[in-house]
């Protein structure tokens, strides 16, 4: 089975959040990045799906060359090659054009990634390359079995989960607990150094939907402590003052 | 021309998301002039319970009342919503932020060849410009969003616009759609769904349990918290992965968002991950019995104390008043 991950290269989730040159740029001083928690759990999925049918598994990113550590750390954790779309990631459906190009180049019969990004938080680029492929797409996708051609799915809804069954190839959102995340061992972080990265160029230069410009929101006052011996306050004050009850 | 809205129904009533986007849509005609407001359902629901949708602002519901779209098969869905666009020569399609939604929408920029914006937290500019202001890093801050497509999809997040609704009645037209076999390429084999319960994601007020609790066996006080407000029940990340509660409950970066009045939080410290899932919440309380606990510098409300002791006092309070 040949199968294709997008990953996202994304400030670690403990990440202060801060903007410079005039809030439209966002600041990555001092921040870590790493690979999306959602892609990371769509990618421990999928090496245990290419260990189990045998084939290919391919990581894709959309970005500039400093997420090409992201994408070694990928190698490392089991993919055995990676692709970089070289551009920043202009929008959704600009991410979305380039993937649906090189996917349908690759031949994937599978395609994983996380239900959203943790930047932008769109959740979608996965419905939009199934769109843009004619495959069905699927998100949040918390279970994933591959029996054959058939795929058993479980996806989030609120309050709870459906099963579905379709057959590949398809497209697939995914969050935990879809597999658990895996960390790299030193075996695989030697061979992610001889592992192929290659480089593209982007297929279409087309955005709809661009973000210009970045705000913070206001900052918090300070917490209201009720004495624990006098809850009664509390309820008059989220009554009275709060007004929420 | 009309702005169009796609509405979600569960156990026979819209949903209150639902009637917030419809809201919405109608605040924006007024601001753009785009005509009326028309809603489209999919499957089976009364005819009364969608004609009430006009109280939230629409003037017509369109019903594509198949029974094949009961169950929410996303390709399914688009294809059904997109013919609606086209048949009311729509620009703009509002919904609310959904599972369902969220993968309905998706395939429908596409289909429709429209900029798409979700987590939209606000009406947006449409002074020549088009800009939508909506959430990112998980409601640590905002964007503003330039749409340059002609049509528009608009995914908004919940508590964008106040919602308030009147007697107004929508005229609901039956809809023939057009599918496809391939539209029901997948099947849903089943569906797991708390019944009776308040959903979480779109609870007004949510109570959420930590390992502070110690067990399962104490929830207990929490669900009789949320009996007496109305409230849904959350957890943190820690107790969804031991499995003292399902992952559906899970609030946080990689769980569930929620963005109600009142969110109480009983015995969770904090952490980051846990503030990014409510920190859209209007007014949060933290009961903890560690003063030093992430989660006070991030609350309007605290209660240093042992839960065992504040949760049981609290809920004789609250059922005193409500």
């Amino acid at each position: 089975m040949k199968i294709l991950v997008c990953i996202t290269h994304v400030p670690d989730t403990t990440s202060k959040i801060q903007f410079t040159a005039d809030n439209t740029k966002f600041d990555n001083t001092g921040v870590q990045f790493i690979i999306g928690p959602y892609d990371d759990y769509a990618l421990a999925r999928a090496v245990e799906l290419r260990d189990q049918t045998g084939g290919k598994l391919t990581v894709l990113n959309v970005g500039e060359a400093e997420t090409e550590p992201t994408l070694r750390k990928a190698l490392a954790i089991g993919a055995d090659e990676a692709i970089r779309v070289n551009s920043n990631p202009k929008d959704s459906f600009f991410v979305a054009k380039q993937i649906a190009h090189y996917a349908k180049e690759g031949g994937y019969d599978l395609i994983l990634m996380g239900r959203e990004s943790i930047d932008f938080n769109g959740g979608m680029v996965h419905g939009m390359v199934g769109e843009l492929l004619n495959m069905p797409s699927f998100s949040p996708v918390m279970k994933l079995e591959v029996e054959g051609n058939m795929v058993k799915m479980a996806r989030e809804i609120e309050g709870g989960k459906e099963l579905l069954e379709a057959s590949l190839p398809l497209i697939a959102g995914c969050q935990e607990p879809i597999a658990e995340w895996k960390i790299p061992n030193m075996r695989g972080i030697m061979s992610a150094r001889t592992k192929p990265l290659n480089v593209v160029d982007v297929v279409s230069d087309e955005t709809q939907a661009e973000a210009t410009s970045y705000q913070l929101p206001p900052a918090k006052g300070s917490v209201k402590l009720v004495d624990k011996d006098n809850v009664e306050e509390l309820v008059r004050l989220l009554k009275n003052e709060a007004k929420v009850l | 021309m009309s702005i169009l809205v796609y509405i979600e129904h569960s156990e026979g009533k819209v949903k209150k998301t639902s009637l917030e986007a419809v809201a919405f849509a109608k605040a924006l005609s007024q601001q753009t002039g785009e005509g009326d407001v028309v809603a489209v359902a999919l499957g089976t629901v009364s005819n009364d319970e969608l004609a009430a949708v006009g109280g939230a602002g629409a003037t017509k519901v369109l019903h594509a009342e198949d029974s094949r779209l009961d169950a929410g098969v996303i390709q399914a869905h688009a294809s059904a919503v997109a013919q609606a666009f086209q048949k009311e020569q729509s620009k703009t399609l509002v919904l609310a932020k959904s599972s369902l939604g969220d993968a309905v929408a998706a395939r429908l920029a596409i289909k429709l060849e429209a900029g798409l914006v979700s987590n939209v937290v606000e009406l947006p500019k449409t002074n020549g410009e088009y800009l939508v202001k909506r959430s990112i890093y998980t409601g640590k801050a905002f964007a503003e969003t330039n749409v340059t497509t002609d049509h528009k999809i608009l995914a908004i997040k919940k508590n964008a616009i106040d919602l308030k609704l009147d007697d107004s009645k929508a005229t609901v037209e039956s809809f023939a759609v057009n599918l496809s076999d391939s539209d029901f390429a997948s099947k849903i084999t089943s569906t797991e769904r708390a019944t009776g319960e308040v959903l979480l994601p779109e609870a007004d007020i949510v109570v959420s349990g930590g390992r502070g609790l110690k067990g399962p066996e104490n929830w207990g006080m929490i669900e009789d918290m949320a009996k007496i407000l109305g409230a849904a029940t959350g957890c943190s990340k820690p107790v969804s992965d031991i499995g003292w509660r399902p992952h559906h409950e899970h609030v946080g970066q990689t769980g569930v968002k929620v963005a109600p009045s009142l969110y109480i939080a009983i015995g969770i410290s904090g952490a980051i991950q846990h503030l990014a899932g409510v920190n859209s919440s209007k007014c949060i309380v933290v009961i903890n019995k560690d003063p030093e606990a992430p989660f006070f510098k991030a609350a309007d409300y605290g209660i240093v104390g042992d839960a065992f002791e504040v949760v049981p006092k609290l809920n004789e309070a609250l059922k005193a008043e409500l």
